[in-house]
């Protein structure tokens, strides 16, 4: 590897931000980018939790009162889409945009022109996708896994998403060479691989696993789109294709797609313990080990998501088994971050709260899977609230948890100001309150048998509907705290040191706080 | 040409928010155009989409013309290139299983050999349906028609494309040696070959709708068959057109023996759409 040195060259003006709008607009570096990025996934944070509210306010009560059907499925489609294309997705991109050159000591991404292009995409795919929801015959409704061939019964906005798709998908795909090329060429020197930080790690898994399977989905959703408007059959049994085909090329991308949503949140997960328990990750080589083996295995459980469809047995089998293995690399992530705070001198300052949050809840999660991965228990499982409250306790407090977790950690580095611990607290508390109050009576009408995507339900169910709208309610609203928190530390408040956290280890911490616009230009030396 | 030893950062990237405006406007003009409105929109965006990559790639080659790329630099080039084209491959790959799931699962299945359900859709609906690949599936979609056989036109347009991977490379050994002429006169040979395959390709298009009632429709077996080759046609003139630059930034002497990033990058783009053919060959017309 090549190093960057003092010495200036003519070209290499040393300015910094221009002003106004143009700043953001051109800019090519890596913190306004990931600036950029946050910004933009706590405003879709909003729209899509505006749709979650839309959802449970019509399931307050048994019955159809708020709005019609057709809304209401296209409010879970979108909310879906948003939250994943619009929120986890781009959140993660900023974290990576923001820490992964300061972690590795480089001077900015690889690619700065396209890490401009890769968030500028951003917003225009979505007014693209929501832009549906106005339009005639309404917003995409058959679910965002956009199944033929009810999909493709859709209205007219089915194009617009479908090209939205794969407008989000260059964006991703862009983002990931970047973040690729940046790993492994803007490291300082000394920093070998097995010294970078876990979110370093766990981000240049991420990226391969986006570089193989998002071109596989806009594959799918051309097939989609060339089925519905050129005559093509691949999901027509008719003309010797099959629907069944769609949901298999569907989940060999959504399956690695779930683990591109958690594995950064298990590299902020490794990077906040630590600094909390005041000790050194527990198996360091074992957490990266782990997390290459849960990418290896998510390419190879796709049709998990399809034990109903009426695959051969072998087919089923295999797919059960595979999936339960993977709970034995996510077991040694878990058991690590356990024992790196075994015996720890632990402080609980609002990252560790939602930390520890994570841990807890995501590994609730990740026990209902296993019993989702069970063949013949799937089956009674299937489609039904069961399966929304496994994969929300794995998503919001596993991925937003983890988002969350890492602003509160690294936003005084950004900002130079810390955060209002006590709303941070209060934050905390209110959020897992209601979310548990939220998700948690989904797992008995699931078991119970409410099938999901429906606006109305069989009256057994009232009672614990109601109780989750509460829950939905009060979480969404919480969620306002956290938002006046950021605004708040951007604007200012109590500086923050250098070093910020007492037990913090990692370079971006060697760096002035707020971070100085360009860092380590000069690549810093490792031991 | 001196190596600049700070890794260069470019400021004020104009060209990224043009491409978004330019993605936005073809992607809804062409949703648009879908629906059953007119192209205008989609053609905007399309030629400004044009227009960016020409002036952002215009603006990188300016910027490598005056030395400010490091080798660092170069490298993050060289992994952004390899990256975007395993990308590449995994869209093919998208298609290649569908291809592969067609012909291994849906079409026994559908004429009633497997177990589970797989028997039922035969019994109800096509009890008569014998699956033999390829096939245009039970309702016999887009009526009769022959199969595009893999002597004569696909087989020469294998051989072309074998022989333009042999052209690149001695374009690739002349620039090894500085001979930017002799670089010129192999791609020239490349970009030719690369174009004969499109035209033959087009060609080839013409007789499967005009004589042969294969199209676009005609069942699973038509879909795989237009979409594969098609969008494999895309790309080589994607790919011809790269080469096309390439030469012409030779003939104005823009490499050296040791620094031509862009003709090895347009070279492994080639060979890609070279492997991915040879893919098509075998599963699509041979097998």
């Amino acid at each position: 590897m090549s190093t960057a040195t003092t010495e200036h060259h003519d070209h290499h003006d040393d300015h910094g931000p221009a002003y106004g709008w143009k700043r953001w607009l051109f800019t090519t570096n890596h913190k306004d980018i990931g600036t950029l990025y946050l910004l933009f996934s706590l405003v879709m944070f909003f729209i899509g939790g505006g749709m979650a509210l839309i959802i449970r306010a019509e399931l307050w009560q048994p019955g159809l009162q708020i709005v019609d059907p057709l809304f209401f499925n296209s409010m879970t489609t979108m909310h879906a889409l948003v939250m994943i294309f619009g929120v986890v997705m781009p959140a993660f991109v900023g974290l990576a945009n923001w820490m992964i050159p300061m972690m590795i000591g480089g001077p900015d991404m690889a690619l700065p022109r396209l890490n401009n292009w890769s968030f500028w995409i951003m917003p225009f795919a979505f007014l693209l996708l929501l832009s549906t929801l106005f339009m005639e015959g309404g917003g995409p409704a058959g679910g965002w896994t956009l199944y033929a061939p009810l999909s493709l019964q859709g209205g007219d906005s089915f194009a617009f998403v479908i090209f939205s798709i794969h407008f989000m998908g260059i964006s991703s795909v862009m983002g990931s060479i970047n973040i690729v090329a940046t790993i492994f060429n803007m490291r300082a020197p000394g920093m070998t691989l097995m010294k970078m930080p876990l979110f370093v790690w766990t981000w240049l898994i991420t990226a391969y696993l986006l570089i193989a399977v998002i071109p596989v989905l806009a594959g799918a959703v051309t097939m989609l789109l060339t089925d519905r408007y050129f005559g093509t059959s691949f999901f027509s049994a008719a003309g010797g294709g099959d629907p069944v085909m769609y949901q298999h090329i569907f989940w060999f991308f959504g399956h690695p797609e779930v683990y591109i949503l958690i594995l950064p949140a298990f590299g902020i997960m490794s990077s906040i313990i630590p600094t909390f328990a005041r000790k050194p990750l527990f198996g360091y080589a074992s957490m990266v080990y782990a997390t290459a083996s849960i990418a290896f295995l998510s390419f190879i459980v796709w049709a998990h998501h399809m034990f109903t469809v009426g695959m051969p047995l072998a087919g089923e089998m295999f797919f059960m088994f595979a999936t339960m293995m993977i709970s034995v690399p996510t077991g040694v992530k878990v058991f690590n971050w356990m024992a790196t705070m075994w015996r720890g001198s632990m402080t609980f300052e609002t990252p560790m709260l939602f930390a520890i949050g994570f841990l807890v809840m995501f590994t609730i999660g990740g026990l209902s899977g296993l019993m989702l991965a069970i063949t013949p228990a799937d089956i009674q499982y299937h489609d039904t609230y069961f399966v929304v409250a496994h994969f929300h306790y794995v998503l919001v407090p596993g991925a937003i948890y983890s988002i969350m977790a890492a602003t509160y950690y690294w936003i005084p580095k950004w900002t130079g100001n810390m955060y209002d611990e006590k709303l941070g607290k209060i934050h905390f508390w209110i959020s897992t309150i209601f979310l548990n109050v939220l998700f948690f009576p989904m797992h008995f009408v699931g078991l119970a048998g409410m099938p999901r995507r429906i606006p109305d339900y069989s009256l057994q169910f009232a009672d614990w509907n109601m109780v989750a709208s509460i829950g939905a309610f009060g979480f969404g609203f919480s969620q306002l705290i956290f938002a006046y928190v950021v605004i708040k530390c951007m604007k200012g408040g109590e500086k923050a040191t250098d070093e910020v956290w007492e037990g913090a280890d990692g370079l971006e911490w060697t760096v002035a706080s707020p971070a100085p616009y360009h860092t380590f230009e000069t690549p810093p030396t490792i031991k | 040409m001196s190596s600049p030893s700070t890794y260069y950062i470019p400021h004020d990237a104009k060209w990224p928010i043009i491409g978004s405006i330019a993605l936005f406007l073809f992607f809804a003009g062409f949703a648009a155009f879908l629906n059953g409105g007119n192209s205008v929109v989609m053609l905007a965006g399309g030629a400004l989409l044009i227009y960016m990559m020409f002036r952002w790639f215009g603006l990188v080659i300016t910027e490598s013309e005056n030395g400010m790329y490091s080798k660092q630099v170069d490298t993050s080039f060289r992994m952004g290139m390899m990256w975007f084209i395993f990308s590449e491959v995994m869209f093919f790959a998208g298609f290649f299983g569908a291809l592969f799931y067609a012909r291994i699962f849906s079409g026994p299945w559908l004429s009633g050999i497997g177990e589970g359900g797989a028997a039922a859709t035969n019994a109800v609906l096509w009890s008569n349906f014998e699956y033999m690949w390829p096939h245009n599936g039970p309702a016999e979609l887009g009526g009769e028609y022959q199969v595009m056989g893999w002597l004569g036109l696909p087989l020469i347009n294998t051989i072309i494309l074998l022989i333009s991977g042999v052209t690149v490379t001695i374009a690739h050994h002349a620039i090894k040696e500085g001979n930017h002429d002799k670089m010129v006169r192999w791609l020239l040979a490349t970009v030719a070959l690369g174009f004969l395959f499109v035209g033959l390709q087009c060609f080839e298009y013409y007789e499967a709708y005009a004589h042969l009632n294969l199209k676009l429709t005609t069942g699973i077996y038509g879909s795989t068959f237009f979409m594969l080759t098609g969008f494999h046609g895309f790309h080589v003139t994607m790919g011809a057109i790269i080469l096309l630059v390439v030469m012409l930034r030779g003939r104005r002497k823009h490499f050296s023996a040791t620094n031509h990033f862009a003709f090895e990058a347009a070279a492994w783009y080639w060979h890609f759409v070279d492997v991915v053919w040879l893919g098509l060959f075998i599963f699509v017309y041979i097998i």
